[in-house]
Formats: C-alpha cells, sequence, structure tokens
C-alpha cells in the first residue's frame, strides 16, 4: 500500500518545474493569510474568553482605513498570481515552432495514437525524450480528457473539433495517462502509460516492427488523397475547381464573409469534415462533405498530407 | 381541592394539531419546519451515497460495486446534496423560519407562495428520488453533454425534470424573499438596521431569481436534446457539447453563492451575538454580500479553461475570478475583527462558527489555486477541486448551516440541547472533515482524478486516510440529530432569550405565536446594539 507513495509527483517535462514552482509560490502566499487569521482567530477566543455570558464587548464598529488595507492588499497580490499564473498557462498553451505530431483519438474506454512514421498504439503512448512532442486529439463519442500528470498539461477531447497538448518531456521513464473527463461505465478504466525513451530508442521504435507496413501518415494521406477524389479537385497548381492546397497549412485564409483564419488543424479538419462551415473566398461552394466517409484517423492522415505540401507544389519530409 | 390548571401558551406549534394544519399551512415557520423534514433525509440520502463511496475508494480496486453503480452513486450524491440540501439548506429552512421574525413581519409576503414553493420542492425531489430507485442517473451532478443527451443509458430524463421543477421553488422563494424584504419591515427596520443574515438572504434572493431559469431552461434544453435529438449540443448536427458547459456554469457558479451566501450571512449573527459586538465593518460586510451576488455572474467559465475556450477569455475569466475572492477576504477579515475586545461566550453555534471559519479559509484560499490558470491546467477534474468544493460546500455551507441550526434550535423548538454534546460535534466534524479532504489536496496535486472507480495503488495511503475521515465525520454528523431529537422531549425550557442575544426574533418567546409578535415591533437601533442596552437576562 505503501510503494510508490510520494507526496509530489514526478517532474518529467520542460513544463513540470514551472507550474511546481508557480504552486509552491500560491502556496507560501495563501498559507501566509491562512496563518495570520488562524492565529488572530484563536488568540482572540482565548484572551477574550467570557464564562459567564454577561460581558459586553467593546463597542468597536469598524474601520476604513482597515478595510481598504485589507481589500487593497489581497487585491494587489491576487493581480500578481492572476499575471504569474497566465504566464505560464500561455507556456502551457502555446507549442513551440517545431513540434513532433501526435494524432490521437479518445474513444469510450481507450486512446488510439498514430505516429507520423505510420506506428499506432492504443492507452500507449511512446516519445522521445528531450523533444517537443504536439498531440493533437479528438473524440469519436463523448467528452474525454488527455491528463499526463508528470508532464501537467491537460485538455478535454471534445467531439467534432481538435485540441492538443504539448509537452517536452525530460526524464526517461513510464508515467501515468489519464482521462480525466467522465465518460461513462469505465471512465477510471481509460488509462495508459507514457513511455519516454531515449531519442534513438524512439527512432528504433516508431521505425520498427513492421508497424509501417500502412506506409507513413503523409503516405497514407496521399493513398486517401486520390482514393477520396480530392487530386481532381486540388491541383497542386491551383487550375482546379478547389484551391491549390499547397503551403495552405499555417496559412491565413481569407473567407467568402471576407474574415482571415488561420489554417491550423483544426480548420483543415473542420473544411474536410464539415465545408459548408467556411468557404474560400474567389471559390463556390461545391466540396462535398465527407463526414461519416472517413474516420478520425483517416483525417489525421489527410491532414498530414496536407501540411506535407509546401508552397510552390514540392513535397518536402514531414515534420520531422 | 381547586386543580390548578397551567395553560400551556400558545405557539405556532401547539394552536393546531392535524395533520392537514401542517401541509396546508401558510405560516412561514411552518414551512420552515417542512423543509427542514425534506432536507434533512435529503442530507442522510446524500450522506449515504457519500458514505458508500468512501468505503468504494478505501482500497485500489473496484470491489465492492461494478463501475455503473459507483457512478450513479457519485452522482446521486452529488445530485441530491448540491439541489436537495446545499440549496435550500439555509435560505429554506432557516431563512422560512427566521428571517420574518428577524424584521419584525408576521410572516412573508406572499404565504401562499411560499407553501407552494414547499410542494414544488418537494414534487421535484420526488422525481428525483423515483429516478433513482427506478435505477439512478449516471452522469455526474454536472450533467455534460454529450455524455448526458447521447452516451448515458441512464434515468437522465426524470432527474433532470426532477431539478428542472425544483428550480421553479428557488424562484418563487427569491422573490418571495426579496418582496418580503423590500415591504414587510417592522416600522424603524431600516435597511442599515438589518441583520446581516437579511442582507445575505436578500443578495442570495437575487442570484435565486436571475440565475435559477438559466439552468431551467438548460436542463429544458438537454431534455429535448434527448428525447428529440434537436442537435443543440450535438456536434454530428452542427451543434455545440461545450455550449452546454457554459449554459450550466452559468447558473452553477452563482449557485455556489445560493449555497454560500447565506451561511455567511448565519456567521455574522453567530459571531455577532457570542462575541457581544456590533459585526466590524457592518457595511462592509453587507455590501460584499451584493458584490459577490452580482460579480458571480461574470466567472462561470473558470470551469472550461481546459475545454476548449480561447486562452483570451480565459484571461479575463481568471481575472474576474480572482476579483470575486476580495469580498469574500473582506468578510473573513471583518469577522476576525470583530472578536477583538469581544466577550467571547463559548457556545456550540460559536464552535460550530469558529469551525466555518477554517474551513472557509482553506476552501476560499484554494479557490485562487484554480483561479491561476497555469495551476488550473494540471489541477482541474482532479481531487484537488473534490477537495476545495467541499470545503466551501461542505466545510463552509454546512457548518454554517449547523452554526444557525444550533443558534435558533431555541428559538423553534423552546427547548435547549445538550451544549457539551453539541461542541464533541462540532470538533469531531472539524476533525473529520480535514482528515476526509486535506489529503484530497495531495492526491489532486498528484494526478488523481476525480470519478474514478478504480485508481493507481500509489494513490492508496491517502485514500485510506480520506475514508477514515469520513468515518468520524459521519458520527459528528449524526449526534446531532440525536441530541436535537432528544431536546425534544427532554431539552430545558430555552426561554426567550436564552443566548442573551440582540435581534427582533429574540424578544418574542420561543416557540414564538402563531403571529409571531403581539404587537407590531418598534426599531429604535441597530441591528447588534450591545454595547447600548441593559443586558436582559432571560
Ligand atoms: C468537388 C471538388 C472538391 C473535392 C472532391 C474536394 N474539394 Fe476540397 N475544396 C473544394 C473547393 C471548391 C474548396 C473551396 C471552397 C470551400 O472552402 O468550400 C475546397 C476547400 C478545401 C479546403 C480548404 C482550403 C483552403 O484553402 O482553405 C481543404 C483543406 C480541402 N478542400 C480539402 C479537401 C480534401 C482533403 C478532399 C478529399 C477528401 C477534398 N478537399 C475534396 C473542392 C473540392
Ligand atoms: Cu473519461
Ligand atoms: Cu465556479
Amino acid at each position: 500500500m505503501f510503494s510508490g507513495f510520494s507526496l509530489f509527483p514526478t517532474q518529467a517535462s520542460t513544463l513540470a518545474p514551472e507550474i511546481d514552482n508557480l504552486y509552491l509560490g500560491v502556496i507560501l502566499i495563501t498559507a501566509f493569510f491562512a496563518i495570520v487569521v488562524v492565529v488572530c482567530v484563536t488568540y482572540f477566543a482565548i484572551k477574550y474568553r467570557d464564562h459567564t455570558g454577561d460581558k459586553i464587548g467593546a463597542p468597536i464598529t469598524g474601520s476604513v482605513p482597515l478595510e481598504l488595507g485589507w481589500s487593497l492588499i489581497p487585491f494587489v497580490i491576487a493581480i500578481g498570481i492572476f499575471v504569474w499564473a497566465s504566464i505560464v498557462f500561455f507556456h502551457i498553451v502555446r507549442a513551440p515552432d517545431q513540434t513532433l505530431e501526435i494524432y490521437s483519438t479518445g474513444k469510450r474506454w481507450m486512446w488510439r495514437f498514430q505516429h507520423i512514421d505510420g506506428q499506432r498504439e492504443i492507452n500507449e503512448l511512446h516519445v522521445p525524450v528531450g523533444r517537443a512532442v504536439r498531440v493533437v486529439f479528438t473524440s469519436e463519442d463523448v467528452l474525454h480528457d488527455l491528463f499526463i500528470p508528470a508532464f501537467r498539461v491537460k485538455a478535454d477531447a471534445v467531439p467534432g473539433r481538435y485540441s492538443a497538448i504539448w509537452f517536452e518531456p525530460t526524464r526517461v521513464g513510464e508515467y501515468h495517462l489519464f482521462c480525466a473527463e467522465y465518460c461513462g461505465t469505465r471512465h477510471s478504466g481509460m488509462i495508459g502509460t507514457v513511455y519516454v525513451m531515449e531519442a534513438a530508442d524512439y527512432q528504433a521504435w516508431a521505425s520498427g516492427g513492421g508497424a509501417t507496413a500502412g506506409g507513413t501518415l503523409v503516405q497514407r494521406g496521399e493513398g486517401l488523397f486520390t482514393q477520396l477524389a480530392c487530386v481532381t479537385c486540388h491541383l497542386p497548381d491551383g487550375t482546379g475547381r478547389g484551391p491549390s492546397l499547397a503551403g495552405v497549412y499555417g496559412s491565413q485564409v481569407t473567407l467568402e464573409s471576407g474574415e482571415t483564419v488561420t489554417a491550423d488543424e483544426s480548420y483543415l479538419r473542420e473544411s474536410i469534415l464539415m465545408s459548408q462551415a467556411k468557404t474560400v473566398k474567389g471559390y463556390e461552394h461545391i466540396m462535398p462533405t465527407f463526414q461519416g466517409l472517413i474516420n478520425e484517423d483517416g483525417v489525421a492522415a489527410l491532414i498530414e498530407y496536407i501540411k506535407s505540401l509546401q508552397a510552390g507544389g514540392n513535397r518536402v519530409a514531414s515534420a520531422q | 381541592m381547586e386543580t390548578i390548571v397551567y395553560e400551556e401558551p400558545t405557539t405556532y406549534l401547539n394552536h393546531q394539531h392535524s395533520v392537514a394544519s401542517w401541509l396546508l399551512t401558510y405560516d412561514h415557520k411552518r414551512i420552515g419546519i417542512l423543509y427542514l423534514i425534506v432536507v434533512t433525509f435529503a442530507f442522510f440520502l446524500g450522506g449515504i451515497f457519500a458514505t458508500l463511496i468512501r468505503l468504494e475508494l478505501a482500497t485500489p480496486a473496484g470491489d465492492l460495486f461494478s463501475a455503473d453503480v459507483y457512478n450513479r452513486m457519485f452522482t446521486m450524491h452529488g445530485v441530491t446534496m448540491v439541489f436537495f440540501v446545499l440549496v435550500p439548506a439555509v435560505p429554506a429552512v432557516l431563512g422560512n423560519f427566521v428571517m420574518p421574525l428577524m424584521i419584525g413581519a408576521k410572516d412573508v409576503a406572499f404565504p401562499k407562495l411560499n407553501l407552494l414553493s414547499w410542494y414544488v420542492f418537494t414534487i421535484g425531489f420526488i422525481f428525483t428520488v423515483a429516478s433513482m430507485i427506478l435505477g439512478g442517473v449516471d452522469t455526474g451532478w454536472t450533467f455534460y453533454t454529450p455524455y448526458s443527451s447521447q452516451g448515458s443509458e441512464s434515468n437522465v430524463l426524470l432527474t433532470g425534470i426532477g431539478v428542472f421543477i425544483t428550480g421553479f421553488s428557488s424562484i418563487l422563494t427569491g422573490v418571495n424573499f426579496m418582496v418580503t424584504i423590500h415591504r414587510m419591515r417592522a416600522p424603524g427596520m431600516t435597511w442599515f438596521r438589518l441583520p446581516l443574515f437579511i442582507w445575505a438572504l436578500y443578495s442570495t434572493a437575487l442570484v435565486m431569481v436571475l440565475g435559477t431559469p438559466v439552468i431551467a431552461i438548460t436542463l429544458l434544453m438537454l431534455v429535448l436534446e434527448r428525447g428529440l435529438h434537436l442537435g443543440i449540443f450535438d456536434p454530428r448536427l452542427g451543434g455545440d457539447p461545450v455550449l452546454f458547459q457554459h449554459l450550466f456554469w452559468f447558473y452553477s457558479h452563482p449557485a455556489v453563492y445560493i449555497m454560500i451566501l447565506p451561511p455567511m450571512g448565519v456567521i455574522s449573527e453567530v459571531i455577532a451575538c457570542f462575541s457581544r459586538k456590533n459585526v466590524f465593518g457592518y457595511s462592509f460586510v453587507a455590501f460584499s454580500s451584493l458584490a459577490i451576488a452580482v460579480f458571480g455572474f461574470l466567472v462561470w467559465a473558470h470551469h472550461l479553461f481546459v475545454a476548449g475556450i480561447s486562452p483570451y477569455s480565459a484571461l479575463i475569466f481568471s481575472f474576474l475570478s480572482f476579483a470575486v475572492a476580495i469580498p469574500s477576504a473582506v468578510k473573513t477579515f471583518n469577522w476576525t475583527a470583530t472578536l477583538y475586545e469581544g466577550a467571547i461566550w463559548w457556545k456550540t453555534p460559536m464552535m460550530f462558527a469558529f469551525g466555518f471559519l477554517g474551513l472557509f479559509l482553506i476552501g476560499g484560499l484554494t479557490g485562487l489555486f484554480l483561479a491561476s490558470l497555469g495551476l488550473d491546467v494540471h489541477l482541474t477534474d482532479t481531487y484537488f477541486v473534490v477537495a476545495h468544493f467541499h470545503y466551501i460546500m461542505v466545510g463552509g455551507a454546512i457548518m454554517g448551516y449547523f452554526a444557525g441550526l444550533h443558534y435558533w434550535w431555541p428559538k423553534i423548538t423552546g427547548r435547549m440541547y445538550n451544549d457539551t454534546l453539541g461542541k464533541l460535534a462540532a470538533l469531531l466534524i472539524f476533525v473529520g472533515f480535514n482528515l476526509t479532504f486535506g489529503p484530497q489536496f495531495i492526491l489532486g496535486y498528484l494526478g488523481m482524478p476525480r470519478r474514478y472507480h478504480v485508481y493507481p495503488p500509489e494513490f492508496q495511503v491517502l485514500n485510506v486516510l480520506s475514508s477514515a475521515g469520513a468515518s468520524i465525520l459521519a458520527v459528528g454528523y449524526v449526534l446531532p440529530a440525536l441530541y436535537f431529537l432528544y431536546s425534544l422531549k427532554f431539552g430545558a425550557e430555552a426561554g426567550a432569550n436564552p443566548w442573551k442575544a440582540t435581534g427582533l426574533e429574540w424578544t418574542t418567546q420561543s416557540p414564538p405565536l402563531p403571529e409571531n409578535f403581539r404587537t407590531t415591533p418598534v426599531v429604535t437601533e441597530g441591528a447588534y446594539a450591545y454595547s447600548k442596552r441593559e443586558m436582559r437576562v432571560a
């Protein structure tokens, strides 16, 4: 029962120390206030105790300077915590530019992961140490939440849209992976293990064992792109009925409504599954909806393929 | 020889005896008692679920119940405790009983509406209990879509309807209280002579009236979505599952204040009485209640920081959540300052008030952790949150409710309970509570997610501590039931004012007359004028 018992979770990502420092900082600040109040209450309760119930307290009604003091000082301190915590938050939600992308889908009650190299795994996630990893994920049914305590990151998996977490593992080892959003019967069984490996071990794992039989994610995406006849409209030189998809990833797309949006994974996903939602300026809305025709794994492959198409129509090696 | 017949004084309890005289009463005091009965029943029901949950969690494996049973249990624990205990406990039980007495009124503004509120509440509760008997519901008390609208195979409809109905009793009570406080105050009872409990009830009524319709609509949408597949929350039909969370928390965050503001009001009363002093900074305490009620409506999205809202809106909601903590801090400092140079009488209600201060302090301060964006990502949906809101809801609200119950019990029943046992109960609850929920903060930071039926073995030590604490807590909660019941028959006569307190409710006999006061009282001084008066010894 005591094996593995600890009071503090392992720090296994670059974010973890930052969050732990914030945690300790807030503990110190709040403990200070807690101690002041507890000491005062205890001291007054004992010092001014009256056993008879017949005495009367001093006729004190209040003090405006004191009220202002104990409103403003905590307020200023609260703003301090707010700023510190918000800075940390933006480190958590803003992934660095170069990340290793992994796609994942939550489904009652398991997590599926797809690596760029084509490896797929369930309830296990292999990642290299010292490399920023970004997990892009969604849900196929209800809400889930991908939570890795050792990395101090989590985000809800919401059906119909992509969420992402990023982390840079700092320590080789095995860590828990939990579903943190209640999802029904076996919610507490929707757990897994993150294996942080040396970079070389990860390379060997990712390319080994016949796992890449279906090809890399990009190759699979390319296959689907032809199979689903995307190629007939999306010609690389832009002369087709649809816009060229080369270089679209990460670019600013102007929509029919005049709005501009950044073409991130969520946008690409929506363009494929719910093309009616947004229409690119200058094009007619003729693209069919692929909802129900491709599964989440297929969508991920298509997106990786589109991402690999760089401006000018040249293919580049995927995000590696 | 002549036999002397001692005539028992007429009270609201003995002037009519039939069951109908209770079930058809318009008397706010009797309605308060009716609420007390239902709320107490709900509290024990919710408590049984809690006990079973803690029993299951004593070991990492799911050895006592199946996953489905466990999931139903924590859901029904939450639903019962939130909607049928925490929301009604202080306003509907204590507020109903003492509010008109405290402002010198004969009754609330709309006595019939008041009775209707109780019926609506009870019918809602019957629906909910029926849904439990028919197999229960397993969505969590938060009813998140799309699990509740498509995934769950449990009685979501029936429970949803039950909670929906109950909401109307909140709205009616809120309206009734607001009008009563505006229109029914005794001559001389100006706004700034009102006891702070009345200010708290007024602020609460505001939230009840403005917030409850939103949860009602939300639950209605859920019921329609589940029944008719309208596609409001279903992404495949163009709906948005996260919309539900916005709507749900738009009510349910302010609902936290429905649960905590009235107990805060109770604490002001109790601390003033047992320190024999004015509440320090009366108007700051009064207005902080209003500030909390208003700002409480602007922070709902702090429950959605990892649900995919934009990081910039997260910034705003985080900031506002810090801001809303300030009025609570102000109250805490004022209560502490009230003790300074008081004449502190250590009676049971005061012990509960001390307990409240300690637990609410921890609950409030740990709220700052969750308002901190960078920490919330790690902490949300873990046991840290479970611990935090139990410190507020149980440590704060229930402790305050018990303080109030012990404070006004002599007024309600005319009898004294055993003070030593009362203090023992307060101590057991305080110790048991900290042992139950303290370890859960650590569990949460370690990463144990909430609503887990089975968990990794390294979390067992802390879970065992928590379960052990829960058993102490259970004893602490059962004890008052025993000595309260005992006091009904064997307790010493309380007299009109056993605590030698100020306040109009203490000027009338205990238990009060059916019409509260023989003549309408006239108020000439502020609420806690201890220093101005000769001690009237009852
Ligand atoms: C019938 C022709 C047609 C087919 C087939 C088609 N598309 Fe499109 N697609 C379009 C048109 C036209 C647009 C621009 C108008 C709009 O956004 O609806 C577009 C827009 C897009 C966009 C957004 C591009 C941007 O510049 O913002 C993406 C991504 C996309 N398609 C991917 C695909 C994929 C992947 C497939 C195959 C699964 C596919 N399309 C099949 C016609 C087509
Ligand atoms: Cu889950
Ligand atoms: Cu909230």
